[in-house]
């Protein structure tokens, strides 16, 4: 387990498994694959393990923090017993993560060779972190840093110094530097650290491994809601996307978790949301990203519970909530100040002080216009993509999902799967299922040499 | 062995915050402690090699007085002593005022708890025994076919048992799917036969067709299992259980105002499925062509009256049933009635599909009935559509999309059942209200589906909805039975792609908890524990508190109503620890014992001095490591605090409650996740009966002329960290406010 030093990846008892992306489909995929017998390596582009869920403030329908979930499976990762003890035993196990997983940050795939034995071999390349694992994240650095940059992780709302931990729960709890924002020659940190931890001169590195099986969980990106021209976005600080919010709403987030409108800071007191922004919708996304509609319920949900005199209104095609999320769904709407209207927004008119929303109430039949204070963009979901070599080759279709990796035997791409949000717009239970799965399918590949059979279980 | 090892750190501000050398003095004195060394910064190399160094003395165990281990590993496998970590940093020099008396009192007071439980703590001896490397799938559908594959492709022999005569559940009842591949735009054959035929052909796998389990004993790794077989009886073993029962669908017979059994021309989806595997369709009542079919989304689902929750499937299949009819017959016309159609994620490809057919029409709104007229016309009533008007829509044939419901047993009204029909039999007192519940339940005889042989019943506790309970979001396959995972439709309605990736999912899993039981390992979510409870037996008075507040069902009884452990069930939760009223249970590294005596190393301050001391035992979960982030950012919080960390709310045994007050604590908080419906208890039931034992406890204290406000319980959750010490700084004001505790002299 280290993110810096050599990479060690035992051969578990199940052999070797490459796992690419640190989200919860691929975090969950490397530990129910080391609890399985596989010695695992995760990669990660990111300098954080944990993905979109990271940055999440809620999950519905618990409404419960997503990093609860995420601390059982770092401590997973981690093997620790409890918080405090750790004993000889678990750590000698051979089924678990302790000693069998190896993760690294800020590391791509480049190049996957198939090898003989229905093996591959992978060549794997990690950006410079310029801090290393000596890093206690006492803090000298960054109070002695001179740049401020928006904060990537919560999405420009706040800026941040050059060298910072990349969010406050990050893990590795290590310190990170974004050179692109740094002062030309500035070495403050490096003299302020007591650990002598940052290195600036941190090269690139190769590293290379042979795995029997990979399973890529690359995950999504928030849909650009610069292309929504039409919904005001980039035009009218208060109009805002889903994971904006929830940065907004999030107790560490660039707010504190006060949940203001941007422009000026003031409670909004009308909160209008837009389902399918840009999603269902041949201009933009074809699909629908099949959360967005729980995740607008669960954010007027705690919208309302943080501010009892804000009015929200979600502007739908059709609500979907699969399951039992359809009882949450049907909850939210017991409130009296939370609307659900039927009809899609064409447009947000940005050009007067409150953005003003124009759409077609399927009820009425009428062409109708609501202002609102704050408007949120429910965006959809886009498959994350990488120009390295070994994505390239991955088949996807039209819309940049990862398809035809359940391949027969004799295919180059055999012996790699696909898990999560990078195979299709799903939600993270679906997701760790599909991960869980996903290690299955491995470990048959893993004996046998062969694909024996597919998602849908056909040989 | 050497004793116990202390390495104390000075980096990150310790040296310079604490009195190290008055640290250095504390651990020295205490028992079975060998070496004490300051270190200048343990993370460091010259750090690393101090460990190595004092890892290869062979320590009894090795207390590192530095950071919390969630920050900074320390240790490698060449430690292979028990390591006790005290996060000086983050619980006392970050969180608290530097060079300050009390900063370092706190600091004394955790360094001598590490050294307690270094102590105190047994070497934990796991169980291992054999295990059986079979996985018993009980369903032979899409889901347990799924199942089967994916645990003898890992080399497990596999035994599924199927109730029908043949594999395939309702797939069988199918030939044509909605897509699952891309473009998702067109229907799919059934993959049905060459899932059965490459099942049938693998030597790992055993097929019981015409056959249910009739019981099931033991537990992970050595399950005993009876069948009920066409030839009588069948006795196997299985390390790991997957249920897939799958679902039947909802009883049109109860959706009357929806014409079901008016007309023979209102029929399901279901039989829908058979009219176009048959052919063109036509209409039952005369057999002529069904030129216009009305389709009836949420027949039953969405309804608080009936299904509560969304199936899931039925949009699709409306989808695909509308446009393989439009296949079979060009000229037919299909309408669409939905609330909302849900055709979620790429399957939008699909529904664009259908709009694009001239002669699929949808219709948004809610059906208020159909209507079967006198010459047995039907015509669908809408209402709250388009416009807000009322629309009435003539069709020659009418299909309810009805919902599936899960082929899960209640095990609470089975267990009820069977414990009435043991009262009855054992005589005595309650002769009446036995023969109630049994006239009650007694239809409910036969509807079991796992027989467990288990203290709590013979099925998978169920959620709200009928579904076997779990921790839904982050870990989907788990239930409360160890060891057993549910798949495919029974976990939640699915369609086939997500019946076959649950199945092998859940194969997974039977396949760790085989290999964990054979370690003698802890399966989710204290992954990797080895120690299970013991009980000491002479001194139990069979009052069953243990066995009934298990929340995994781990504890059988006697016929004397003493507990009974099966090891490989326990998740290690501690809550019969804490249950227990006369303290018999204990595991080697958290027992009665350990934090009793870590209640009792912190000294009272006496009453004069004015300094409080408040206990507070912390979920390791989720408070004790948003405490440790609280560290971590510098929040800072009253020193009066001493945290022990306990390994779930529902573990805290009262005595401790009540040995921290006799020793003048002024105040206890427990902190732990919130209970209630969407519990965040990863024990599923532990804050829950935390919060009942609290409600006793609050009573002794007010008989002992102590207010109760002394004991509080506060939900936190990891994220909390920022706000935490705001909360714990008001409960010290409070207990402040209402004065020291007036025991303290005694």
């Amino acid at each position: 387990m280290s993110d810096q030093g050599p990479l060690t990846v035992p051969e578990g008892p199940r052999g070797r498994l490459l796992v690419v992306g640190g989200g919860i489909a691929g975090l969950s995929a490397a530990i129910e694959a080391a609890e399985a017998g596989f010695g695992v390596a995760l990669v990660e582009r990111e300098a954080y393990l944990g993905g979109r869920v990271a940055q999440m403030h809620q999950y519905f329908p618990k409404l419960c923090p997503p990093l609860c979930g995420l601390e059982i499976n770092l401590r997973r990762l981690r093997s620790e017993g409890g918080p405090v003890s750790r004993d000889p035993r678990r750590v000698s196990a051979p089924w678990g993560a302790s000693g069998s997983l190896a993760y690294l940050t800020l590391t791509e795939v480049q190049e996957i060779t198939r090898v003989s034995g229905g093996r591959h071999r992978v060549r794997l390349r990690q950006r410079p972190r310029f801090v290393t694992a000596r890093c206690t994240a006492c803090g000298a650095c960054t109070s002695v840093c001179p740049v401020e940059r928006p904060h990537p992780f919560d999405l420009g709302l706040r800026s941040s110094k050059a060298i910072a931990l990349p969010h406050a729960a990050a893990f590795p709890t290590l310190y990170a530097i974004d050179r692109d924002a740094c002062e030309p020659s500035c070495t403050r940190c490096v003299s302020a650290c007591p650990q002598q931890a940052i290195d600036l001169g941190m090269p690139e590195r190769e590293l290379e491994l042979e795995v029997a099986a990979v399973i890529w969980a690359t995950g999504w990106e928030p849909y650009g809601a610069k292309a929504l021209t039409d919904l005001g976005f980039g035009a009218h600080p208060d109009v805002i996307t889903n994971l904006m919010l929830e940065r907004l709403a999030a107790p560490q987030g660039p707010t504190g978790g006060r949940i203001t409108c941007p422009s000026d800071g003031r409670v909004p007191e009308r909160v209008a949301f837009v389902q399918c922004a840009g999603s269902r919708d041949v201009d933009h996304l074809e699909y629908c990203s099949g959360v967005c509609c729980l995740a607008s319920a669960k954010q007027a949900r705690y919208l309302r519970a943080a501010h009892p005199g804000v009015d929200v209104s979600i502007y739908y095609i059709d609500r979907r909530a699969a399951g039992n999320q359809e009882r949450f769904l049907a909850t939210t709407a017991e409130d009296e100040r939370l609307q659900f209207v039927p009809g899609k927004v064409a447009r947000v008119d940005v050009s007067g002080r409150f953005p003003v929303l124009e759409f077609e109430n399927v009820a009425t039949g009428r062409l109708e216009a609501a202002t609102a204070d704050l408007v949120v963009l429910a965006t959809g979901m886009v498959p994350s993509q990488s120009d390295t070599p070994a994505f390239r080759e991955l088949g996807r279709d039209a819309w940049g999902f990862l398809t035809g990796l359940e391949a027969r035997t004799n295919e180059p791409s055999a012996g790699q799967f696909v898990a999560g949000c990078a195979r299709q717009p799903m939600d993270v239970s679906s997701s760790v299922r599909d991960a869980t799965s996903a290690v299955a399918r491995a470990l048959a590949w893993g004996r046998t040499g062969r694909n024996a059979f597919d998602r849908r279980g056909a040989p | 062995m050497s004793g116990i090892a202390v390495l104390l750190c000075e980096g990150c501000e310790l040296g310079s915050a604490l009195d190290m050398g008055a640290l250095t003095r504390l651990a020295s004195g205490q028992q079975g402690v060998g070496t004490v060394k300051s270190v200048p910064c343990l993370c460091s190399e010259a750090g690393a090699d101090v460990l190595r160094e004092c890892a290869s003395d062979e320590p009894s165990a090795m207390v590192l007085g530095a950071c919390a281990a969630r920050f900074m590993p320390l240790t490698t496998k060449d430690c292979r002593c028990r390591i006790e970590r005290v996060a000086l940093r983050e619980l006392a020099v970050w969180s608290h005022e530097a060079r300050h008396d009390e900063t370092q009192a706190l600091a004394g007071d955790y360094l001598r708890m590490g050294l307690i439980r270094a102590l105190k703590s047994a070497a934990p001896e796991p169980d291992v025994r054999e295990v059986e490397r079979t996985v018993l799938v009980v369903g032979g559908g899409a889901a347990g076919i799924a199942a089967a594959l994916a645990a003898a492709g890992a080399g497990y022999r596999v035994v599924v048992v199927e109730q029908g005569a043949e594999l395939g559940g309702w797939l069988r009842e199918t030939k044509r799917l909605p897509p699952s591949r891309a473009p998702y735009r067109d229907l799919e054959p059934s993959p049905l036969d060459s899932l059965v035929n490459e099942l049938v052909s693998l030597p790992l796998v055993t097929v019981h067709a015409g056959a249910t389990v009739a019981r099931i004993t033991g537990e992970p790794g050595r399950f005993e299992v009876e069948l009920r077989t066409p030839g009588g009886t069948t006795a196997l073993r299985a390390g790991g259980i997957v249920q897939a029962t799958g679902f039947t669908p909802y009883d049109a017979n109860r959706l009357p105002h929806l014409g079901y059994g008016d007309s023979p021309d209102v029929v399901t989806t279901f039989e829908l499925e058979r009219m176009l595997a048959a052919g063109p369709v036509c209409r039952p009542s005369n057999g002529q062509p069904a030129r216009r079919i009305a389709f009836v989304q949420c027949a039953g689902s969405r309804d608080p009256a009936h299904l509560p929750y969304c199936s899931t499937v039925c949009c699709r299949t409306t989808l695909k049933q509308a446009l393989w009819a439009r296949e079979i017959d060009p000229d037919c016309e299909a309408y669409v009635v939905a609330k909302d159609l849900r055709s979620p994620g790429v399957h939008e490809a699909f529904y664009r599909r259908a709009q694009e057919d001239p002669l699929v029409f949808f219709t948004k709104g809610e059906v208020r009935r159909v209507k079967v007229g006198k010459s047995g016309s039907l015509s669908v009533e809408i209402t709250g559509g388009l416009l807000g008007d009322d629309v009435e829509l003539p069709a020659d044939l009418v299909v309810l999309a009805v919902g599936m419901v899960p082929r899960a047993s209640n095990n609470d009204a089975l267990r009820e059942l069977s414990d009435a029909r043991a009262a009855l039999a054992k005589g005595g007192p309650g002769q009446a209200a036995a023969e109630e519940t049994i006239r009650r339940l007694e239809v409910l005889a036969d509807t079991g589906t796992l027989g467990l042989g288990y203290r709590q019943g013979p099925d998978l506790p169920l959620d709200r909805y009928g579904f076997p309970d779990s921790h839904f979001i982050c870990f989907p396959y788990e239930t409360r039975r160890t060891g057993i995972y549910t798949a495919g439709a029974v976990r939640a309605p699915n369609d086939l792609e997500a019946c076959c990736i649950d199945g092998q999912g859940a194969a997974l899993k039977a396949i760790q908890a085989i290999e964990h039981a054979a370690e003698g390992l802890a399966m989710h979510p204290r992954w990797g524990d080895v120690a299970p409870p013991t009980f000491n037996l002479q001194r139990c008075t069979q009052c069953k508190r243990c066995t009934e507040e298990c929340p995994f069902g781990t504890l059988d009884e006697d016929e004397r109503c003493t507990p009974k452990l099966n090891s490989t069930r326990c998740r290690r939760c501690g809550i019969c620890l804490g249950a227990c009223p006369e303290r018999i249970i204990s595991f080697p590294d958290y027992s009665i014992d350990i934090v009793s005596t870590l209640v009792k190393s912190v000294p009272i301050p006496d009453e004069f001095e004015e300094s409080p001391r408040i206990l507070v035992f912390a979920c390791e979960n989720d408070a004790y490591p948003a405490l440790e982030m609280a560290g971590l950012h510098r929040h800072t919080y009253s020193a009066y605090v001493r945290v022990i960390p306990v390994r779930c709310l529902g573990s805290v045994n009262v005595i401790w409650i009540a040995d921290a007050m006799a020793m003048g604590y002024d105040g206890v908080l427990l902190l732990g996740c919130k209970p209630g419906d969407d519990t965040q208890c990863h024990f599923m039931r532990g804050s829950d009966l935390m919060a009942t034992r609290s409600e006793n406890v609050k009573q002794k204290l007010t008989q002992l002329a102590l207010e109760d406000e002394r004991v509080r319980i506060e939900y936190v959750a990891i994220t909390d960290f920022s706000t935490l010490g705001g909360r714990i700084d008001a409960f010290v004001e409070r207990i402040q406010e209402i004065g020291l505790n007036p025991f303290k002299d005694v």
